[in-house]
């Protein structure tokens, strides 16, 4: 090679393998998770759609992306998790897709754990990191969970958890927890959720297409998987893969409430004519539309730099969350108000892309929270 | 970069290092250090190194436009002359690319190599004081007398017309068709008898554009460009070109208007207010963002998966730069409240980024309107990207005579 001239930059388009594997989420997410389905699930007794996250799992593939292959999985990267991702939020499914595949996932890569991996990635186990929905990478709340004495009778290397953590995503198909923990030794622990003394209390939710829950533990059985710094780094890891790839749904969902709402305004004929004839709604789809393209490459430059585990990691995750968030509270409010009346009832699908998009910009940190965090990434510091 | 293209190219390595070979035997034969400038640059012309994607003998070998990096990157690191771009941007941006996909063979090899070598600044007449978003209803008359065209009429908002050679130039030329079906394209000589240029002045105080009065201009029929009643076709051409060019220029972070405010910042601790510093986040972040699209934008083109997203890129950036120049005076404080110099100047090229906030706070206004305003901008997203309905039009079937204007 000779003088280069110009920034190497990490590749921001989709590769060909990349956009199979979206046709192929998503031709199984219009099958089992049309709109009325997605409505429906959200009343009915079990939220979460475990015959569509099998299909995705096992079928697909979507749980192992991440994993090696020779702990099972496909040995892939953040950037065809992102694209799962994408079609996640273009259809709003109710998927433990982020919380176990990526989130939990990463926690248990990063701490070195390599037991639950196969039953991840092939479908049979899914997990969730017990930390509250809103946690920030570089955040953290204290953990409200205590370790306690071992029983008489447990194996060694058993810890007794006990405590509580409020608004957990993913958490309730999760079969294995992972929790932070607080007293000596700090780290990182694995609770299997049906074991005596873990209970999860679902949340009426604002979102319920990803219904939180509430978990108590009471001197619930646990295994240590990471103690001190590296729990910290693991929890780190996970939480800023969380927030890359949250964008990435944002950033599908907010292009789909564009669809449909596109599709809408062509024929929805008031005053003799479509309403998306209208100039003023014109400029605003196109302004949307605008929104989206920009969305997309935050969210790309995210997903290519945590695949790359890119020195600018910290500052994509920071942009991408900031800006996806928004554009995808956007395009909610946009689908309702553009629909007009329709938009506003129960039997149209808006408001569940609203309810995600609102949900998903307070989660793994709010646009607020990761612009104050690029402030000091970046070198522009709070006023005195 | 290399590894892009070879994944779409697989020729592509050995391509970039024919042409890194012919570029050194050129410099041993041209020495850069000894060779006169314009000596420099028509040898490299004619060696087919000026733009690789044009055809051979126009000073290019009919390769990959991606490929022209390559060739740049050996020039510039020989240190040599140049064709100094930055003087002849509508030439190299607008007129060539015109030139090359309308201009017959004789035009080609007259105009192109002139121009590469910045022996000839082009401009372009287009604008008029009544055809700005609405170009097709422009007036210029050019009526046929034997083997030449006799043109009247005004132009405005001109670059460079003061420093040109040549200029695109788009006239009426029916006036008893619909208006788009009565043009023709002309590249007129700005030395000829009858062309007056005027500078006009603008809010920022100097005057970067002019206003060109045509008076019984005589143009052979020799330097038509299409076909008589094509010109808006070519025209079409001309101004796509604009906004690839507008759009295509490469910055590092914080490269464009945000560096000033990012510096300033850094620098001036006691400007800083809890205020200030969340509008100053929120634009930095967008600013980051839209300099990222710009760069995916390139990675699509080079991965030869061209999207519509270029028809954004200049809406977003027009309008960065308004409310970031307009932070940027804010930020500022009593000194945003001088301005470097109200006199009447002719700088050389477009500088959006120059002297000082005030200059930028102004200049900046203009670029929702140049190259397409943002509300003609959002249309053309929405009914050429989005599908959704054209505009209602008055205007399209009735002879351009009969409008109200």
């Amino acid at each position: 090679m000779t003088v280069q001239t110009e920034q190497r930059q990490p590749d921001m388009t989709y590769s060909e393998t990349e956009t199979e594997l979206r046709a192929a989420v998503r031709s199984v997410l219009e099958e089992k998770a049309a709109a009325a389905d997605v409505l429906a699930r959200t009343e009915s007794g079990e939220t979460y759609d475990a015959g569509l996250w099998r299909t995705l799992a096992a079928g697909i593939g979507c749980s192992g992306l991440l994993i090696p292959e020779e702990h099972g999985g496909a040995g892939a990267s953040f950037r065809e998790v992102a694209v799962v991702a994408e079609e996640i939020g273009r259809s709003v499914a109710a998927v433990p897709f982020l919380g176990s595949a990526v989130v939990a996932t990463v926690a248990l890569l990063a701490a070195g754990d390599t037991e639950l991996l196969g039953g991840l990635a092939d479908g049979s186990v899914t997990a969730a990191l017990a930390v509250p929905f809103e946690s920030m990478p570089g955040g953290l709340p204290q953990a409200k969970v205590r370790i306690g004495p071992a029983a008489a009778d447990d194996q060694d290397g058993t810890y007794r958890l006990s405590g509580s953590i409020a608004g957990v995503a993913d958490a309730l198909p999760a079969d294995v927890l992972i929790v932070p923990a607080d007293g000596v030794p700090y780290g990182l622990y694995v609770v299997q959720a049906c074991a005596a003394g873990v209970s999860k209390s679902p949340v009426i939710s604002l979102d319920m297409t990803r219904q939180l829950c509430d978990i108590t533990l009471d001197s619930a059985p646990a295994r240590r998987i990471a103690g001190g710094p590296e729990a910290d780094s693991a929890i780190e890891d996970a939480l800023r893969a969380g927030a890359g790839i949250l964008a990435a749904e944002q950033l599908g969902l907010a292009e789909r409430a564009l669809d449909i709402t596109l599709a809408y305004v062509k024929q929805r004929y008031q005053f003799a004519r479509p309403v998306g004839s209208f100039q003023a709604l014109k400029h605003r789809f196109a302004d949307w539309w605008v929104a989206v393209t920009q969305a997309r490459a935050a969210s790309r430059y995210a997903a290519a730099c945590l695949a790359s585990d890119d020195a600018d990691v910290r500052v994509a995750v920071a942009l991408a969350k900031s800006i996806c968030s928004e554009t995808a509270l956007h395009a909610g409010q946009e689908m309702i108000q553009l629909h007009g009346g329709i938009g506003f009832t129960w039997e149209h699908p808006a408001h569940l892309y609203l309810k995600r998009a609102k949900t998903t910009a307070l989660a793994f940190g709010t646009p607020d929270r990761h612009r104050a965090s690029l402030a000091a990434l970046v070198d522009l510091p709070a006023a005195p | 970069m290399l590894t892009d293209e070879a994944s779409s190219n697989g020729q592509a390595p050995e391509v970039a290092q024919q042409l890194r070979d012919q570029v050194g035997s050129f410099l041993a034969k041209y020495d850069p250090k000894t060779t006169e400038r314009l000596e420099f640059v028509r040898a490299r012309f004619d060696a087919g190194l000026a733009w690789v994607h044009y055809p051979a003998g126009l000073g290019g070998q009919g390769l990959p436009r991606t490929m022209q990096k390559v060739v740049d990157a050996e020039f510039t690191a020989a240190q040599a002359p140049t064709n100094r771009p930055e003087r002849n941007a509508i030439g190299l941006g607008m007129a060539a690319p015109t030139i090359l996909a309308y201009g017959n063979d004789e035009q080609k090899k007259r105009w192109l190599r002139p121009l590469w070598t910045g022996e000839e600044i082009w401009c372009q007449l287009f604008s008029e004081p009544g055809a700005g978003s609405d170009l097709a209803n422009l007036a210029t008359r050019a009526v046929r007398d034997g083997d030449h065209w006799v043109v009247n009429g005004q132009k405005v908002w001109t670059s460079s017309a003061h420093m040109a050679k040549r200029a695109l130039l788009v006239t009426r030329t029916d006036p008893d068709v619909p208006k788009h079906k009565g043009l023709t394209y002309f590249s007129v000589d700005m030395t000829s008898p009858g062309v007056e240029v005027r500078p006009l002045r603008q809010a920022t105080g100097e005057a970067e554009f002019n206003e060109v009065f045509l008076s019984d201009v005589a143009i052979p029929d020799t330097d038509r460009i299409g076909e008589v009643g094509q010109g808006w076709a070519v025209s079409t051409a001309t101004l796509m070109n604009e906004r690839v060019a507008l759009g295509a220029f490469q910055l590092p972070r914080e490269g464009g208007m945000i560096g000033f405010s990012a510096a300033t910042w850094r620098e001036n601790p006691e400007k800083r207010t809890p205020g200030l510093h969340d509008k100053l986040l929120r634009l930095w972040v967008a600013a980051e963002v839209s300099r990222l699209s710009g760069e995916r934008l390139r990675q699509q083109l080079a991965a030869g998966q061209p999207g519509p997203e270029g028809s954004g890129a200049k809406l977003v950036y027009a309008r960065l730069n308004q409310e970031i120049a307009d932070f940027e005076i804010e930020l500022q404080g009593g000194d945003g409240l001088r301005y470097s110099d109200w006199s009447m100047r002719r700088p050389e090229g477009a500088d959006f980024y120059g002297r000082d906030a005030g200059y930028r706070f102004l200049r900046s206004k203009g670029n929702t309107i140049e190259g397409g305003t943002s509300e003609i901008l959002r249309n053309i997203v929405a009914e050429r990207v989005l599908g959704l309905p054209p505009e209602i039009r008055l205007d399209k079937d009735k002879p351009w005579k009969d409008l109200p204007r």
